[in-house]
């Protein structure tokens, strides 16, 4: 094929792109623009039908090794027919945090990818271990610090699991609404640094104008921006301010109109369409095979969200729509997280409207920190303080896992107690881990700046994959 | 009675016939039970969690089987170290079932020393789980595409997770 012709080829995809919609118009440009690699490798159909061997995430030695070791993919140019090694990051400002990746590139085009990880291990398993079980909350904000109510969550739901504790409904309608919060909270960030990624900076600074007022309710609610540790053993830690729930209300109000505002940036810009439309498909064999959890696996068209299959903190008396996608690759994830968006905004409402009077925590004076006013007054409240201080509270022996829906998909916590006042084990299992996994599948055969629009699209946090 | 030194919940069942009794008419565990009848050797119904012990050396069977038996999504794999109890380290594999909206544990003792069975060529995503439990860990995984460290530098002396490496490190 002549020079002339590849040029024409690219022109005349890159104008139809924007224009069809759907499966049909699978961006296959990076294949066809490098001439290296067949066409029929990237059909999805037979991306499907990989074998597990082949969807293992290499290490960075293999990626090496594969390079040096004469990779050749076609023909007998001596210069072409060399593979090259990039590698990106752990600096790299697109890469969400201090991920570093390996990639081997045949001309632009993905040829294999390796992860390189753990530069933000801090052993919070380990340390988990050495703390009395409620000294863990604020360990668990640090984890995936984009959602810190729903870590918070998912550790004080294992723990209370342990105990058998009963949480007052007052307790999880809060914990339902604050739960959204962070993920409207952590959805406004994945866009804004996604758009920025893919050139658009404009949107960045619209979800972050947003994303301020959550970070003021959150402080109102436990005086940290960030690391909340809000949600604990037995309950929530204090009654929300007087005027905060007004305040939600009129934010909710509003950020309905602040979406459309993004999407009116996004939806039709010519160039958002190309850079995600057709990029980093994944099916949904692949998906399961490859652990996928949340958004990702939903876009793929797997049905399944544990709030509303397994649910956990009341949230069997919601009603909400989970936005499911038959497409499977960037721009379903965006179209989908944009819908949860909206979901947890009517979510958010009917806790608002719902929410009933009462205790904020269970009735457990030994393993609840009593109230001030009470711990002035009486003796018995007085000694509980004292011993939950400096003793800790004994939980029974056993195992268990507790699971929720993070804003990044399924979060595990496993806690497993031998009956002391510390944790045996501690072990979080976060969606970002297992999705940065598929991350090789979705990104061979696309082009280098492919991969800064899928790494933005499975939405990882470094301190959760690393911990 | 005393929750601490009376652990289990009132309708907790142990050991592998209990277990069956228990959970008669549960179609969703029945499933798993059956399924991995001939790899168990015992059995915990506990807090609503199904947890069956496999022995370390049946464990590619038995995740084909719990896969068959509609346990299709692998969520998560771990160890404990029970030490100095032997054999030391309990692995404990979570299955999720994507149509029962059930969630399965399976669990092998590994003793120091031994190694176990990868699961890589049942479920692609158990590669990064078996390589931090053997970077934190120090347990071997047979047939492990490339069992590297994960988390820790690799020239890292011991293994963080253990029971009998210090919690803030060797000095």
């Amino acid at each position: 094929m002549s020079e002339t012709s590849f040029i024409e080829e690219e022109v005349v995809t890159k104008n139809k792109t924007p224009m069809t919609h759907g499966a049909g118009s699978r961006d296959t440009t990076g294949t066809t623009l490098a001439g290296f690699r067949p066409a029929e490798d990237l059909i999805p159909s037979k991306v499907g039908t990989q074998t597990a061997e082949d969807m293992i995430i290499p290490g960075v030695e293999d990626v090496v090794e594969e390079s040096l070791g004469g990779h050749k993919p076609h023909g007998s140019d001596p210069v072409s027919d060399q593979t090259m090694i990039l590698n990106m990051g752990p600096q790299h400002p697109s890469t969400h945090g201090v991920l570093r990746l390996v990639i081997e590139v045949d001309g632009e085009t993905i040829v294999s990818l390796a992860p390189d990880i753990g530069y933000l291990h801090t052993g919070i398993e380990k340390t988990c271990e050495a703390k009395f079980y409620q000294q863990v909350v604020p360990l668990t904000d640090r984890i995936d610090y984009l959602c810190p109510m729903t870590n918070n969550t998912a550790y004080a739901l294992a723990v209370e699991k342990l105990l058998q504790l009963e949480i007052p409904e007052r307790a999880q309608y809060l914990r339902v609404l604050f739960n959204e919060l962070t993920r409207i909270q952590s959805h406004l960030v994945w866009l804004g640094t996604h758009a920025m990624d893919i050139g658009a900076l404009t949107v960045f600074l619209y979800c972050f104008r947003e994303r301020e007022e959550l970070m003021r309710i959150f402080e109102a609610v436990s005086g940290q921006r960030m690391m909340t540790s809000y949600v604990r053993v037995g309950g929530v830690s204090l009654e929300p301010p007087i005027d905060l729930f007004k305040t939600i209300r009129s934010f909710l109000k509003t950020f309905p109109s602040k979406i459309e505002e993004y999407e009116g940036l996004l939806q039709n810009n010519p160039i958002w369409i190309s850079r995600l439309k057709g990029v980093g498909y994944i099916s949904a064999a692949d998906a399961i095979a490859l652990g996928v959890t949340g958004p990702p696996l939903r876009a793929s068209g797997v049905d399944f969200d544990v709030r509303r299959d397994m649910p956990y903190s009341g949230y069997e008396k919601f009603k909400f729509n989970v936005p499911v996608s038959n497409d499977g690759d960037v721009w379903a994830r965006y179209i989908l997280r944009m819908q949860e968006m909206r979901e947890s905004v009517s979510i958010c409402l009917q806790a608002l409207d719902g929410l009933p009077e009462g205790r904020i925590t269970a009735d457990a004076p030994k393993i609840i920190l009593p109230d001030r006013e009470q711990m002035k007054t009486q003796m018995e409240s007085l000694i509980h303080h004292f011993k939950i201080v400096t003793e800790g509270f004994q939980v029974p022996a056993g195992e268990v896992t507790s699971s929720v829906e993070a804003p990044h998909g399924m979060m595990n916590y496993y806690v497993v107690s031998d009956g002391t006042a510390k944790p045996y084990r501690v072990h979080m299992r976060n969606a970002d881990y297992s999705n940065l996994q598929a991350l090789e599948t979705m990104c061979k055969g696309k082009l280098i700046a492919d991969v800064v629009a899928i790494i933005g699209s499975i939405d990882i946090v470094l301190g959760a994959i690393d911990r | 009675m005393d929750p601490i030194a009376n652990p289990a919940t009132p309708e907790a069942a142990f050991g592998v016939e209990a277990v069956k009794l228990a959970l008669a008419d549960h179609a969703a565990s029945n499933a798993a039970i059956n399924a991995l009848e001939p790899f168990m050797t015992d059995a915990k119904w506990d807090r609503g969690e199904l947890t069956l012990t496999v022995a370390p050396e049946t464990i590619v069977d038995a995740s084909n089987a719990a896969k068959a038996a509609g346990y299709n999504f692998f969520e998560d794999l771990t160890a404990v170290d029970w030490y100095p109890t032997e054999p030391r380290f309990q692995v404990s594999y979570s299955l999720l079932s994507h149509t029962f909206k059930q969630r399965l544990r399976v669990v092998a003792r590994v003793a120091e020393g031994e190694s176990i069975a990868s699961i890589t060529g049942v479920w692609p995503a158990a590669n990064f789980y078996e390589r931090e439990v053997f970077d934190l860990f120090g347990v071997n995984f047979t047939g492990h595409p490339r069992l590297t460290r994960i988390m820790m530098p690799d020239n890292w002396n011991g293994h963080p997770l253990r029971k009998d490496y210090p919690v803030e490190g060797y000095r």
